[in-house]
C-alpha cells in the first residue's frame, strides 16, 4: 500500500478491485475457506462456507464459535481499514461476540460488517453473521481497531 | 478413598482429551491438553496455516479467540461430570493485549462462577512468559442440555 497522498483512488476502492488478493492474504482465512464478497466505504460483506474441519460439536455438526469469532473479526477490520481516508493497517483491541443461534450444518454464513465510527486513533465497529438475512442473526460482534502509524514493512517484522 | 480420587480425575482428564480428540476444529488447530488434576494447559503448537497477517508473521486473532474459546470448553468438562454436549457460548469478550508470535501459544481457563444452566469463564493466552499475556477472554457458556 502507497502513502501517496495524489493517488486518485480511496483505500476501499483498492481493496474492492483487489478482493480476491485481500482474501487470499490471510493464511487462516484461506484455511477456513473464507473469502470477502464486497467492500464499500466502511461497509464490508465476506461469505464463510461451512466445512467438516471447522465443526465444534461433531454431533450436529454445528460449526464451531471460534470460526464465527475469526470470520466477524476479518470482517470488521476490513470494515475499519475501508473507512479511512489513507491505507493504514488496523489491530484487533477487543472484540466481544454474541451467539444468537447455531448455524446450520452444511449452509453457507454471510457475514457483513460497518465501521461506523472512527477517531484519531480508533474505529468502531459491528457486524453480523446470518444464513438468509439480519432477521434471523446466527452471531453479532462489536470491536474496537487501533489504527497503526505507516511505517515500512521492514520494521513491522522485527515487532 | 485416594484411588476414587484418583480414579475420578483420570475420568475427567480422560473426558478432555476425548473432547479434543473428538472436536475437528480441535483438531485443525492441533490442539493439546495437559491435565493437572483440576488444572489443565492447552497447547496449539505455531502452524503456519494459523497466521493472519503474512506481511508481520503475527498468528490470526480468531485462532487465537477460537483457541481460548477451545480451551473454555474443555476447562468446563474438566471440572464437570458427565456432560452431555460440549458447552454452548453464550457471548464472549476478548481483549488483544498483545501480537501473537510465529510460535507456540499456551492457554489456562478459569471457572469464575458455575450455575446449573449457564457458567462464567475467563481465560488467557501467552507465549514467552505467562505474566504477558497476549490475549485474554470472558465467556459465558450454557452447560445444561436444553
Amino acid at each position: 500500500m502507497s502513502d501517496d497522498a495524489t493517488s486518485s483512488s480511496a483505500p476501499w476502492e483498492v481493496m474492492n478491485e483487489n478482493i480476491e488478493m485481500i482474501s487470499g492474504g490471510i493464511p487462516w482465512g484461506r484455511r477456513m475457506g473464507f473469502r470477502f464478497t464486497r467492500i464499500e466505504k466502511g461497509h464490508v460483506w465476506g461469505l464463510q462456507p461451512w466445512k467438516e474441519r471447522l465443526v465444534g460439536d461433531p454431533d450436529t455438526g454445528v460449526i464451531h464459535g471460534g470460526v464465527l469469532t475469526a470470520f466477524l473479526d476479518n470482517l470488521c477490520g476490513t470494515a475499519a481499514s475501508s473507512a479511512l481516508p489513507k491505507p493504514r493497517f488496523v489491530a484487533t483491541l477487543d472484540l466481544r461476540l454474541d451467539y444468537m443461534r447455531p448455524a446450520d450444518k452444511g449452509r453457507d454464513i454471510i457475514g457483513e460488517a460497518e465501521c461506523y465510527h472512527v477517531t484519531r486513533n480508533i474505529c468502531f465497529t459491528r457486524a453480523w453473521a446470518y444464513h438468509e438475512s439480519r432477521d434471523k442473526m446466527i452471531a453479532t460482534a462489536a470491536g474496537a481497531f487501533a489504527i497503526n502509524k505507516p511505517r515500512s514493512v521492514d520494521s513491522m517484522r522485527t515487532m | 478413598m485416594a484411588d476414587d480420587l484418583e480414579t475420578a480425575g483420570q475420568t475427567r482428564a480422560d473426558e478432555v482429551r476425548a473432547f479434543i480428540a473428538r472436536t475437528p476444529l480441535a483438531q485443525e488447530m492441533g490442539l493439546k491438553c495437559e491435565v493437572m488434576g483440576d488444572e489443565m494447559t492447552m497447547i496449539m503448537p505455531y502452524q503456519e496455516k494459523l497466521i493472519g497477517n503474512f506481511m508481520i508473521k503475527a498468528i490470526h486473532g480468531g485462532a487465537i479467540g477460537a483457541f481460548l474459546e477451545l480451551t473454555s470448553q474443555a476447562q468446563v468438562f474438566l471440572v464437570t461430570e458427565h456432560l452431555p454436549r460440549p458447552p454452548r457460548p453464550i457471548n464472549l469478550t476478548i481483549d488483544y493485549l498483545r501480537q501473537g508470535h510465529a510460535k507456540d501459544l499456551y492457554a489456562r481457563a478459569e471457572i469464575t462462577k458455575m450455575g446449573r444452566r449457564m457458567c462464567s469463564v475467563r481465560a488467557e493466552a501467552w507465549q514467552d512468559e505467562r505474566s504477558k499475556p497476549v490475549t485474554t477472554l470472558m465467556a459465558h457458556f450454557m452447560v445444561s442440555g436444553d
